[in-house]
């Protein structure tokens, strides 16, 4: 604190959100990753669906990851097979915190029968299991990815806007929205300029969580047939379609493993920390 | 003042040179000496961030987290409490050095009987004792803290006791196990007078029969004064006056401990109240010299450039400074400045009959009052009294409200949450707790900025300006325009939220226990800047259950008690003379910090 010369502009990575070590890390990671998805197509040696060796092949020359159970480079489906997890998971978790916030944040402030009403409304759809309600969804109206993401937003709402609702409903109590609401401010001015703001930070270590929880559904749904179609490269497939071989040609599987694994610490850590930095601005 | 004679082996406490740094080297605490004899009781006094709980906790042997004892010891009894490993320490605590914590809500699990709790320690300490023998202890200490001690109310769980209750209970946690010391950090902050006056007895006779040395933590003087042998006053980490109770209060030497003593307003007269320039240093920048020279009216350049240490001046007195003062120290009393019979003119505000209930519970009953213009009434009462729930049905933050008001001869609703925009701009309200008043994700610009485009039609740069000289009046610098409040003192927080109301310009202003988050030199810098504001115009209704505070700055005096106005009339007239057997109380259990020491009243057992 003392050290401190307001004269020297610090390096971008010395100021804001980025000073949190942690998050820089996750932001590395969340980086590489997003990279290799999406210039990853443009580089694969071989096409995502040719087989051009034996099936659990051993790593090999070009091959460097080996084949996987029908022959196809392994390499090749790594490097194309991020983007649609990735692009499905982000929208599907963004989708879910816009809508769960505005609809958590209007029933804390409303509170009375507009709130038993949403609370309600959550219960009955945190009832079905996940991915009961995702599969139910997909297998009655088809497998578009658009409307997979939906789904799965859908099954993440309820989530979102309980937490936006118990947040909400400690900082209406808080005098600072007295004040407002003593001054005669619009619900609108009250809602999104005095109170959004300061229940944004749990929601977005929330959203890390999400995301996660999305690859994990989203490889899932692959896995039963409801997600990405099997000619397709995709992490998650690429899990489910060579767990028969992890004892013979273990980074078939490892690799999109790794990936998924580094993409959900990366976002955990970037979403904690932009937590913390948040928090900071609200201590005391 | 009783004598106690000091046991032959020297001190019960003696601490020597301790320090205690923060992870990054600064000191919180630097060379405390403090040493207490058998059977007194200390009163450590500071302001917030002085360093008193770093003590406190010091005499257990506890560093809070990011901080480490780095220097010093801490006998106990002969007993080095800086030396002594974790198991030591198990051992030691309780049985040597008990605390007393500030809050009893939090201090106790609410999901034990309180029985349990006094078991749990005797348990712990000495498993040689038999149930029955411990029963015995319990029943003993219980009712010597002034508990029943019934097997009934030995089973009751935390929250079915009263505030004062549990109070009592943790005394009887920290006396169970006969301690040798007792640390005592704020005990009485979250109970009502009365409640106080009652507790700070028990801890007084106990110590007193018992033969117990005990370190009062402070910020209130006026408390510390009716309990305490000796005084010592922190400032900025270190020991500036030491020295008996007594002569400390006729003649206090330090500069900064005259200043403390000019800032506090006191119950039976009605003083002028003189605020501390400047804020006190944190850790890491706190000056070489001399901690106080920055805020000192007389400091010499030896102040600056050379730091004095703790000297003896008299036989029972140690100050730390190069002009210690020999000077009786006077009060100036402005009895005449306040005209009770101002109120001739029509009141700003009338109101009548108000009743209000939540949920089902009526709180107010047929309220009644009106505030003179240009006047400051003083809206008194206890914790649940209705003085807050009062004063927010005011500003149509009320639930369930009837009744009649009448503000400026118009009369309005006021149950009616949509009340007219003029009303609303013309009664403004200060809440009680700075931090949380304020929007900690805008700059003080946005929020002033915000309050005057709500209600004047002007342009962001005349905006801008209204802000700018808001923040005059309150006597804080532009910069602060782009800070947000977190970067802010209480005190600075609070005149933001005090300019925050001035911009509207209102005709009322309802000031809600504004300082009772604040220290006292901070308070008295609030309250001068309310009365400023009052004899520019300003009505001001100002909500406490401080009656120093009223004798301070109100003209009128409005008694609430369980919802109803018991008492109501000039200031001076309600405090001297009271007619209400309730206000009588009130005023016989306010600690005094001028005057006779009020003598001990009996012990009552509850």
């Amino acid at each position: 604190m003392s050290s401190r010369d307001p004269f020297v502009r610090k390096p971008f990575w010395r100021r804001g959100p980025l000073r949190d070590r942690q998050l820089r890390i996750g932001f590395v990671f969340l980086l590489a990753v997003l990279i290799f998805a999406l210039a990853g197509p443009s580089l694969a040696p071989h096409p995502y669906d040719a087989l051009v060796g034996p099936p659990y092949g051993a790593p090999e020359g070009a091959a460097w990851l080996g084949y996987d159970y029908l022959g196809r480079d392994v390499w090749s489906r790594l490097l194309t097979g991020g983007r649609s997890i990735l692009w499905m998971s982000i929208a599907a978790s963004l989708i879910a915190l816009a809508f769960g916030t505005l609809i958590g944040l209007f029933a804390g402030f409303a509170k009375g029968r507009v709130d038993q009403t949403v609370v309600w409304g959550t219960d009955v759809i945190l009832a079905f299991p996940d991915l009961i309600l995702v599969l139910l969804v997909v297998s009655m109206l088809g497998r578009e990815p658009w409307l997979i993401v939906i789904t799965v937003a859908i099954a993440f709402v309820p989530g979102v806007i309980r937490l936006a609702r118990s947040v909400t409903l400690g900082i209406a109590g808080q005098e600072f929205v007295d004040a407002a609401r003593m001054m005669g401010y619009s619900r609108r001015h009250i809602l999104l300029v005095e109170i959004m703001p300061n229940v944004l930070t749990p929601l977005l270590v929330h959203l890390g969580v999400m995301l996660t929880w999305a690859i994990a559904m989203l490889s899932g749904l692959s896995f039963l047939g409801y997600g990405v179609a099997p000619p397709a490269a995709d992490w998650g497939l690429m899990i489910n379609e060579n767990r028969a071989g992890l004892m013979i040609q273990p980074w078939t599987v490892l690799a999109p493993v790794a990936l998924i694994a580094i993409f959900a610490l990366g976002t955990n850590l970037v979403a904690e920390g932009a937590g913390r930095y948040n928090a900071r601005i609200e201590e005391r | 003042m009783t004598l106690v004679a000091i046991a032959p082996g020297g001190p019960t406490l003696d601490v020597r040179g301790l320090t205690v740094t923060l992870d990054n080297g600064a000191p919180i605490v630097s060379d405390i000496d403090l040493p207490i004899a058998h059977g007194r009781i200390v009163g450590l006094v500071g302001e917030s961030g002085s360093g008193k709980s770093t003590i406190a906790n010091a005499l257990s042997g506890h560093a809070r987290r990011g901080t480490a004892i780095t220097g010093g010891h801490v006998l106990i009894d002969g007993i080095d409490m800086t030396a002594l490993d974790a198991q030591g320490l198990r051992n030691a605590r309780g049985r040597i050095v008990a605390n007393v914590a500030q809050d009893p809500a939090t201090a106790l699990n609410p999901m034990m009987r309180i029985g349990d709790h006094l078991d749990e320690v005797l348990v712990l300490h000495h498993a040689d004792l038999r149930a029955q023998e411990r029963r015995a202890r319990i029943e003993e200490v219980a009712q010597a803290v002034g508990l029943p001690t019934s097997h009934e109310f030995l089973r009751r769980f935390p929250h079915q006791l009263s505030g004062g209750q549990q109070q009592r209970v943790l005394l009887a946690l920290a006396f169970v196990l006969r301690p040798k010391l007792i640390v005592l950090d704020e005990p009485t902050t979250a109970l009502d007078v009365t409640t106080q006056a009652q507790v700070l007895t028990v801890i007084r006779q106990l110590c007193r029969e018992r033969g117990i040395a005990a370190l009062y933590v402070s910020h209130d003087l006026a408390v510390v004064r009716n309990l305490v042998d000796d005084i010592v006053v922190l400032y900025s980490g270190r020991i500036v006056e030491r020295g008996a109770r007594d002569p400390f209060f006729e003649a206090p030497a330090h500069p900064y401990a005259r200043g403390l003593l000019a800032a506090i307003p006191d119950v039976s007269e009605r003083v002028v109240l003189h605020a501390i320039p400047g804020q006190a240093p944190t850790p890491s920048d706190r000056p070489a010299g001399c901690v106080f020279a920055p805020r000192c009216s007389s400091q010499t350049e030896r102040c600056i450039a050379e730091r004095p240490t703790l000297e003896r001046l008299t036989s029972d007195r140690w100050v730390a400074c190069h002009h210690p003062s020999g000077s009786r120290f006077e009060v100036g009393t402005n009895a005449g400045l306040i005209d009770d019979q101002s109120s001739e003119a029509l009141p700003v505000l009338t109101a009548g009959n108000i009743n209000l209930y939540y949920d089902e519970r009526q709180i107010l009953f047929d309220v009644g009052f009106d505030l003179p213009r240009a006047g400051c009434t003083a809206l008194v009462g206890e914790s649940g009294s209705g003085k807050t729930t009062l004063a927010r049905a005011l500003v149509g933050l009320g639930e369930a409200v009837s009744g009649t008001v009448v503000f400026d001869g118009e009369p309005f609703a006021v149950a009616s949450a949509i009340r007219p925009k003029e009303i609303r701009r013309r009664i403004q309200y200060v809440f009680q707790n700075p931090y949380r008043a304020l929007n900690p994700r805008q700059t003080v610009g946005d929020i002033l900025k915000a309050a005057i485009r709500h209600f004047f039609p002007v342009d962001p740069v005349e905006a801008s300006a209204r802000a700018a000289a808001a923040l005059e009046r309150v006597a804080l610098p532009h910069a602060i325009l782009a800070r947000r409040p977190h970067d802010l003192s209480g005190g600075e927080r609070q005149r933001v939220a005090i300019a925050r109301a001035l911009v509207c310009e209102p005709d009322l202003l309802i000031c809600d226990e504004i300082t009772s988050a604040l220290d006292v030199s901070v308070q008295a810098a609030i309250l001068a800047l309310i009365a400023t504001l009052q004899a520019d115009g300003l009505t001001v209704l100002f909500v406490t259950h401080d009656l120093a505070v009223v004798r301070a700055i109100a003209d009128k005096v409005i008694v609430l008690r369980g919802g109803r106005i018991v008492e109501q009339g000039p200031a001076d007239m309600v405090l001297d003379r009271p007619t209400h057997g309730y206000t009588a109380k009130l005023m016989a259990d306010s600690p005094r910090l001028h005057g006779d020491v009020a003598s001990v009243p009996p012990l009552a057992f509850a």
